[in-house]
């Protein structure tokens, strides 16, 4: 079961990172919220997995890590809160910028190593 | 106890006094000013006979002792010498800026500038520890910076000081590496500890290293070559500056500092090779260059390059006379060089030109500010009965007592005499071809003498020149015993301060020097010829070039680094991350831990599966963004049901609730987005970007198996002890947050507000284009609040909101809480925003979601405060177990007052964002007035 556990936490965690790394707001906003699902499992797991056990007192012999379960509980909430900022922020830097790049800005198409000039104001 | 730290508080405290006083009269100003730093003066004069009895005036405030750092002066015979300089010389600029100032320039700003500089040096040579003396030193740029610039509109001053500064700046830098290297290998920063362990520092593998920093720090200063380009460019600055930055200040900080650390560093060969000849080599050159200056202020800023040089070549000699002598120089080069400058700037002043082409027989029209200039000149080229004399005297007995070079010792006396000629030279075109020499040519005004007082302050300069000359005993015999003592830490050599030394070499060298700076001067026209034949230089423009070329690199470097790409960035930091976790993960030998594993099951595949499923899909399909969005929240479900699986209730619903309203959020935001994402990215971008991703999704999933089967000791035990007995809950988790740590809980919530505070702000005045139809062409159905849901949701809403208020009564002992609560009654309301729209629930609604946010917060921080009132520590909790008649016993405990406070934040902050993005579609877009 473990095996499977890490599993899943390691291909949310491979999904999420890859569309972090697309250059439109919206999928890094998924890739976001799909690297804190992998996150959240991972943190949820250093407990350690249990089955039938309850983190509430006198329901069992056997109890769950209370410590994690707090833990990522407001992991949750809080990563609510960072995803609806981020979201709002792309809307808002489509509606000021005009496109949904992450840059804010669309692409150059590839030109040849141009020099910038720089230097003396 | 003693005052010294008054000493430089009292300039610090005058900074402000010109600010307010210029708004008086000129003198009222000027004499405002002198004030403080007169009584700073008058301070070191009563700690002056202690000094002159040997003694070291201390005082130190510790700061951060661990850190060897603290706020700590001394007094001893060197520090005197030049707090003498400072202040003295000080007092008398402000007096001359009075009269050389004129109305268009800002007095106020001007004194308190000056005032600052005067505070910073005062620092600089007052400072018992080496960090505090880097400080000053580095204020001492910046102020000086500010006196330099002073005219800013004129393109010189801004250069000059651009330069002065980066030069100097760079060279602090230098210093401070040196400093903490000192600091290392001592083990203090303390002046007196370090002064102590000369032995140690010079027998230190990294007292080469030292040394080089440390004068780097000394040669930027006091400008010694390569570095002796910058004092003639801040010659653009007011000449009372000059007086007082290029005589007793700024350019001898490099001086003092090395005299400070002279019987540290000092002893060495390395010391005297670096130091004598950097010293003889800006001997000559500043000497030389100085002849050929047709700008009055330029032949006095190369000829003070080059008396700095002197000093610098005596201190380098290592020898306790040459240190004495270089004291002593370093007294006399202050009074002549300030009272030259400020008769070359009364010269300015009253016929409107520094250029000694122009400037011929002033002698006719101001006699007696000739008269001065002429002696303070005469001192300059060393001529007898005057100060310049004595010092010169020493110097080359000095050159002629050193051996270090072996069977070339004798060069060194050969080219001192060399660099004495020159200055004669210079010293005597200075006096003949200002005063003499013809009739001025184009002047801008008709010269005449200055303002009585303007005089006064040379005057004064120029009678020290000449007693200190005649009667040098009895002048400044005390001060220059107790600075040589103190600058050599131990015994002062036997020396005579007479005038007369009978018939001897040092003489001769005088007489020749004299002679040859005749022979030069009179020459002078074909001397001029042949350096006209080299090409002309400017440093100016070799340093700017030399910045701009910097510049370019670096721009080119950071272009690489730094391209305003986030894909990149967010490429670079993973990269870096990857390795990070993968290197340790190499010498973990076997993945698999000894922790008995769980089998797996059906349901655990099946569930593994669809997670799989709907995680690929979002990535293959992330174009197509509402397919990406449906597949995400198949993801989301499995998420909760894997949290319900490993008994972890709380996270289930919590984990549901949230699913909910993160794909609502992100629905909404899709309205106002592109529905597609374009192609773009290279194959080999995808191909680059999946290779990262599939390792770092491999690191991870290796971890997270190695952590999973190796066993566990947590310190939860201490929680699920306590939880019943100590926090009265038997849910651990929710005791855990909103009691065990509920200090965390009451950031995070607080973080929720400001989030949701912050999306507030971000969404209005949003200007958005609202599309008419789908991504795919198709408008928008007319029915946007079907009645079946509206009756469905409207009848749900009480249910909900009865549920969510059993979810949180019962949170402290089962499943449930404050979090899930809030997101429960958040998703209910939501619903019948989706049902009915905003219009309508605005009609009957009317809920201030900002206010409930920071209820939220107020009861959660007051339940917390609330403990104080019983003298518990913050956030303490209390509980009790009551009985009602028909209800049967209940529990009553703060913590569910801290849940409630949870409960509204989490209620406010959601509905604030959602309820605020649904307003965008509708007529109710929230509009910021023009005052938020």
């Amino acid at each position: 079961m473990e095996g499977l556990y890490a599993f899943c936490v390691g291909l949310l965690t491979a999904c999420g990172i890859f569309l972090a790394l697309r250059g439109r707001t919206f999928p890094v906003v998924v890739g976001l919220t799909l690297l804190s699902y992998g996150v959240n499992l991972f943190l949820f797991a250093s407990g350690r997995l249990k089955l039938n056990s309850a983190a509430v007192l006198g329901q069992s012999a056997q109890h769950s890590d209370p410590l994690p379960q707090a833990l990522v509980l407001t992991a949750i909430v809080i990563g609510f809160a960072m995803t609806a900022f981020v979201v709002i922020l792309a809307m808002r830097a489509r509606a000021d910028l005009g496109n949904d790049h992450v840059d804010g800005r669309l692409p150059e198409a590839p030109k040849p190593r141009l020099a910038r000039r720089s230097g003396g104001q | 106890m003693n005052d010294l730290i008054w000493i430089p508080l009292l300039p610090l405290l005058g900074t402000l006094v010109p600010l307010f006083a210029s708004r008086f009269s000129r003198s009222a100003c000027a004499f405002l000013t002198a004030g403080f730093p007169a009584l700073a003066l008058v301070l070191v004069l009563q700690l002056a006979p202690q000094v002159f009895d040997g003694e070291t005036v201390r005082q130190s405030f510790g700061w951060i002792p661990q850190l060897g750092l603290e706020l700590a002066f001394r007094l001893d015979g060197l520090a005197l010498l030049f707090t003498l300089l400072i202040l003295g010389i000080g007092l008398l600029v402000v007096l001359y800026a009075r009269y050389y100032l004129s109305e268009n320039d800002s007095m106020g700003k001007f004194y308190a500038y000056l005032i600052l500089f005067m505070f910073a040096m005062l620092g600089v040579v007052m400072s018992d520890n080496l960090i505090q003396l880097w400080m000053f030193w580095e204020l001492t740029s910046i102020s000086s910076f500010l006196l330099i610039s002073f005219w800013g509109h004129k393109t010189e001053a801004r250069k000059g000081a651009r330069i002065a500064l980066t030069i100097t700046g760079a060279g602090g830098l230098a210093l401070l590496a040196g400093v903490l290297l000192i600091g290392n290998v001592v083990g203090s920063y303390s002046l007196h500890d370090v002064l102590a362990s000369g032995d140690l520092i010079r027998e230190h593998t990294v007292y080469p290293v030292i040394l080089i920093l440390v004068l780097l720090g000394a040669f930027t200063k006091s400008a010694q070559f390569p570095f002796h380009f910058w004092p003639p460019h801040a010659m653009a600055a007011p000449t009372p500056v000059s007086a007082y930055l290029h005589s007793a200040t700024m350019v001898k900080a490099g001086i003092f500092l090395m005299a400070r650390m002279y019987p540290v560093l000092s002893g060495t060969e390395l010391w005297f090779l670096i130091v004598s000849m950097t010293g003889l080599a800006t001997l000559l050159l500043g000497a030389y260059v100085a002849l050929f200056k047709h700008d009055l202020k330029g032949l006095l800023a190369y000829s003070t390059v080059s008396h700095l040089g002197l000093i610098t070549l005596l201190l380098g000699m290592g020898t306790d006379m040459a240190a004495v002598a270089a004291l002593f120089h370093i007294i006399n080069h202050a009074t002549f060089k300030a009272s030259l400058f400020m008769a070359a700037g009364i010269i300015d002043h009253e016929s409107g030109s520094r250029d000694m082409r122009q400037l011929n027989g002033l002698w006719k029209y101001m006699p007696y500010t000739a008269t001065l200039a002429m002696v303070a000149a005469a001192a300059m080229a060393g001529v007898p009965l005057l100060n310049g004399f004595l010092s010169k005297e020493m110097f080359f007995a000095e050159t002629l007592h050193q051996d270090s070079l072996g069977s070339l010792s004798w060069m060194v006396p050969v080219f001192a005499t060399l660099g004495t000629v020159f200055s004669v030279a210079y010293s005597l075109r200075f006096i003949h071809d200002v005063f003499f020499n013809g009739e001025p040519v184009n002047l801008p005004k008709t010269p005449h003498e200055p303002p009585r007082y303007m005089r006064v302050p040379v005057e004064i300069l120029v009678a020290l020149c000449l007693l200190v000359g005649i009667m040098p005993t009895y002048m400044i015999g005390d001060l220059l015993y107790a600075a040589s003592a103190a600058t050599l830490q131990g015994q002062v050599p036997e020396y005579s301060l007479s005038i007369w030394h009978g018939f001897n070499f040092p003489l001769l060298m005088s007489v020749v020097a004299l002679a040859g700076g005749a022979v030069v001067y009179i020459n002078r026209k074909e001397l001029f010829q042949f350096q006209a034949q080299f090409p002309e230089n400017d440093p100016k423009l070799v340093f700017e070039a030399v910045i701009q070329l910097i510049h370019r690199q670096i721009s080119r470097v950071m272009e690489l680094a730094e391209n305003g790409s986030l894909q990149r960035y967010s490429y670079m930091m993973l990269s870096l991350a990857m390795v990070m976790m993968a290197e340790p993960l190499l010498d973990l030998n076997a993945t698999a831990g000894h922790r008995p594993q769980i089998p797996v099951d059906a349901i655990s595949i099946t569930g593994a599966v669809l997670l799989a499923i709907g995680a690929l899909a979002t990535v293959i399909w992330n174009r197509q963004r509402m397919v990406a969005l449906v597949a995400l929240s198949v993801v989301g479900l499995i998420v909760s049901l894997m949290f319900a699986k490993f008994s972890a209730p709380d996270l289930a619903l919590t984990q549901l609730a949230v699913e909910v309203v993160t794909v609502i959020l992100l629905m909404l935001a899709l309205f106002f987005l592109p529905q597609t994402t374009p192609k773009e990215s290279s194959p080999k971008r995808v191909a680059r970007d999946l290779g990262i991703a599939a390792i770092i999704g491999g690191v991870i999933g290796t971890i997270s198996y190695a952590l999973m089967t190796r066993p566990l000791d947590s310190i939860s035990t201490f929680f699920l002890e306590n939880s019943k007995t100590g926090g009265g809950g038997t849910n651990v988790v929710n005791v855990i947050l909103v009691d065990f740590r509920g200090f965390d809980t009451l950031g995070e919530i607080t973080v929720l507000g400001i989030a949701a505070l912050g999306i507030f702000k971000l969404i209005a005045r949003m200007r958005l284009y609202m599309p008419a139809s789908d991504g795919d062409g198709r408008p928008w159905s007319q029915d946007s609040h079907p009645l079946m849901l509206s009756v469905v949701s409207q009848s749900l809403l009480p249910l909900a909101l009865l549920v969510s208020a059993y979810i949180f009564l019962r949170g402290h002992n089962m499943p449930g809480g404050g979090f899930i609560a809030g997101l429960i009654t958040s998703v209910a309301i939501i619903q019948q925003y989706i049902a009915h729209g905003v219009d309508w629930i605005k009609a009957r609604m009317k809920l201030d979601y900002q206010l409930m946010i920071g209820s939220g917060i107020t009861i959660a921080a007051l339940t917390g405060l609330g403990s104080w009132a019983f003298g518990r520590p913050f956030l303490t909790s209390w509980f009790d177990h009551f009985h009602l008649p028909l209800v049967g016993e209940f529990e009553l405990a703060s913590a569910m007052l801290f849940d409630l406070g949870v409960f509204l934040t989490v209620v406010g902050a959601t509905m604030l964002i959602l309820a605020n993005l649904g307003k965008l579609t509708t007529s109710e877009r929230p509009v910021l007035k023009e005052h938020d």
